[in-house]
């Protein structure tokens, strides 16, 4: 599914991914950890297609292609997807129309006609009551005086509408009360399946009490320092970032 | 002769065709006096510093006109709010146009200034109210007060609801060269009452975006229009202008809202068009507990200019305004935004908010915008701010990664920054006209319902 090989990424000259290798094969849950500035967020924006990153050396395959001259939005068209850390605040569109819109954006991209509107109101319906989302929420402008709680809420929901074939959820659960934790930790089990994979990347270690991951690993210095199982997360809880 | 010892000598004819005992000649010849003093503004002047309104006030140009123009339906129907009831007085090249009219006397007055100018039941209305609330000192409401005759007239008795909105409909044929008209209306909402109105200004679209009859050395039309609005106690106003015309019309638009206590007035404008568009936007609060609205979307390609210059004179305390209007320039199109705000030492603890926002899509586009305000009182709240720049490129990079391809993204995050101002919008069916208009602008297909 991706392959990143002796990945290195520098922004306005200053390395911070130094050499990161990294394989997730469909079906598969990785977790990124690691203290503040270790490039994790960089990790998660150069593999969506952020053009203000700079890759100096190293490749990503994404289902054996190499994706480095694709766009933001080629990337999305083919089933990669990011839910930000900060999801962007848009006055003036509601949820509803802008997930329409990123539906129909992607079917016609793959050279597939657009949603019936029947249909897409059923998956909407659908979708939201699966993350407890109200009615009254998707009819409001996208993210605009969002909580922290209600915007991650709302990526992941976004993520069950376009069904990505590679999700990676960056600090998904930062920001989030134990009950929204849940419902979205639900939300992302209910959407994993054998054919997709999603790539955590976190600094704590509690949202992994609820999606379980196959592999944990450790970033440092913009390099995977340590990789192991889901152990490993507990044993950093434990033991902190120093311990490596 | 110049344009304005034109006007000057065109006022004596003008003159021999109305009715010398009515109460508005004294007005017209006080005006037309006023403005040969005057005359038209000057290259020096401050308050057209950035709008060239020389360049349309062509020396050709007549307040006479030739011929009487018909128009079938089909040319017209859109400019109409579709699938609403409403009141409706419509002016084709200034004349009013029965045909498509709805007008009343039924308990509420809805018609025709003409009409009410000579009818001597209306004698007290128009002394009370006619030409009370203009600028003397400002020349294009001089000289439409010179040569007013024909508009709309709107009197709303006290403790009335209007049960359907008011469209006032301004169109050009344009079937006639060098034409300046001179619409003047009076609306008039007494003590408690109630009301919509939507004032819009079109004109006949022929091939290439112009005048279905035009040729060459054809001048299109200038209307200078000016309308007097007085909102007594506790009346509420809910007030709309469209202006959406060719690329080779223009249009100058002096408003004056007179607001008494415990009333509140809002009003939108969506300027989508024209050569050059002057608003002058004036509202007088006397009264304590006063709200007065303003919002705006002007979205401009080509060369053309809009200009909003506003006034909100806060003479009395406890009172609040509102302004956001925002812009969307492309090609070497061209805006203005001057909000003044005037505060009187007597008007302590008032709130005024003002803020204009443009986005600058075409390379040689331009705007300037600068907020005026002049406090005397000590005890207020007045915040003001505004922003010149293109699209914001975490959003942008947002909408990508969801699929959604760049010249897309830049259609939805231009259609969403204009869209914000019309949550306030009371009329659902003028809501979807204007966001297909404003949409249909961009260049957008948004796959959405509007």
């Amino acid at each position: 599914m991706l392959e990143i090989k002796d990945l290195h990424v520098s922004i306005d000259g200053k390395e911070i991914l130094k050499g990161l290798s990294l394989n997730v094969k469909p079906g598969e849950i990785h977790a990124i950890m690691g203290p503040n500035g270790s490039g994790k967020s960089t990790l998660s924006s150069v593999i969506a297609g952020n053009e203000d990153y700079e890759v100096t050396k190293g490749s990503i395959f994404y289902k054996n292609e190499n994706i480095e001259d694709l766009s933001a939005e080629e990337r999305a068209n083919r089933g990669i997807f990011m839910s930000f850390q900060y999801p962007v605040e848009i006055p003036g569109i509601t949820v509803t129309n802008f997930i329409k819109t990123a539906i129909n954006s992607n079917l016609k991209a793959r050279g597939e006609k657009e949603m019936a509107a029947n249909e897409m109101l059923k998956k909407i319906r659908d979708k939201a009551n699966m993350l407890e989302i109200d009615s009254k929420f998707l009819s409001r402008s996208l993210n605009e005086g969002f909580s922290g709680g209600e915007k991650k809420r709302n990526e992941i929901f976004q993520m069950a509408m376009l069904e990505p074939s590679l999700a990676i959820l960056d600090e998904t659960d930062s920001g989030l009360d134990i009950d929204a934790l849940r419902i979205v930790a639900n939300g992302v089990n209910k959407i994993k399946s054998s054919s997709n994979a999603i790539v955590i990347i976190t600094h704590y270690q509690r949202l992994l009490d609820h999606i379980i991951p196959d592999y944990v690993h450790v970033l440092q210095d913009g390099k995977i320092a340590k990789s192991g199982n889901k152990e490993l997360a507990l044993e950093l809880e434990e033991k902190g970032y120093d311990w490596i | 002769m110049s344009l304005k010892e034109k006007m000057v000598s065109s006022f004596l004819a003008f003159e021999l065709d109305t009715n010398i005992n009515s109460p508005v000649h004294d007005i017209r010849s006080e005006s037309i006096k006023d403005f040969e003093k005057i005359g038209f503004p000057g290259k020096k002047n401050e308050y057209w510093k950035y709008t060239p309104i020389n360049k349309v006030l062509n020396d050709k140009l007549t307040v006479f006109k030739k011929k009487r123009h018909l128009i079938e339906f089909e040319k017209v129907k859109d400019f109409f709010v579709n699938g609403i009831e409403s009141y409706k007085i419509v002016f084709i090249d200034g004349a009013y146009d029965p045909l498509w009219s709805n007008t009343t006397h039924k308990g509420v007055d809805i018609c025709i200034l003409s009409a009410i100018l000579e009818n001597k039941k209306y004698e007290g209305l128009i002394n009370k109210y006619y030409n009370t609330i203009t600028d003397k000192n400002e020349s294009f409401s001089l000289l439409n007060s010179s040569f007013s005759k024909e508009g709309a007239f709107v009197h709303i008795p006290k403790n009335m609801e209007l049960d359907k909105p008011i469209e006032i409909i301004h169109i050009n044929s344009g079937g006639e060269s060098s034409l300046m008209l001179q619409p003047r209306s009076l609306i008039i909402l007494e003590k408690n009452s109630k009301a919509q109105i939507l004032e819009s200004h079109y004109s006949l679209v022929g091939e290439n975006n112009k005048s279905p009859y035009s040729y060459p050395g054809f001048i299109d039309p200038l209307t200078n229009t000016l309308t007097e609005i007085h909102v007594e106690e506790n009346a509420n106003l809910d007030y709309y202008k469209i202006q959406n015309d060719l690329e080779t019309t223009s249009l100058i638009d002096n408003t004056y809202i007179n607001q008494k206590r415990d009333s509140e007035v809002s009003c939108h404008t969506f300027s989508f068009g024209g050569n050059i568009v002057r608003n002058n936007l004036n509202f007088y609060q006397n009264g304590e507990n006063i709200n007065s609205i303003m919002k705006g979307i002007t979205i401009l390609g080509g060369n053309q200019h809009t200009d909003h210059h506003t006034l909100v004179h806060h003479a009395n305390p406890n009172c609040e305004s509102y302004q956001e209007y925002k812009g969307i320039y492309n090609d070497n199109s061209t805006g203005v935004f001057n909000g003044r705000v005037l505060v009187d030492k007597i008007a302590q603890k008032i709130n005024a908010f003002q803020q204009n926002n443009n986005l600058l899509v075409g390379e040689k586009s331009s705007v300037n915008t600068k907020p005026q305000l002049e406090i005397f009182a000590d005890d207020v709240k007045c915040s003001h701010g505004c922003t010149i720049g293109q699209l914001d490129d975490s959003a942008l990079f947002y909408l990508k990664t969801r699929g959604i391809s760049e010249k897309e993204a830049k259609g939805l995050l231009t259609y969403a920054f204009a869209n914000n101002v019309l949550e306030n919008v009371k009329m659902q069916a003028l809501k979807t006209k204007i966001k297909k208009i404003i949409a249909n602008k961009i260049g957008v297909n948004l796959g959405f319902e509007l």
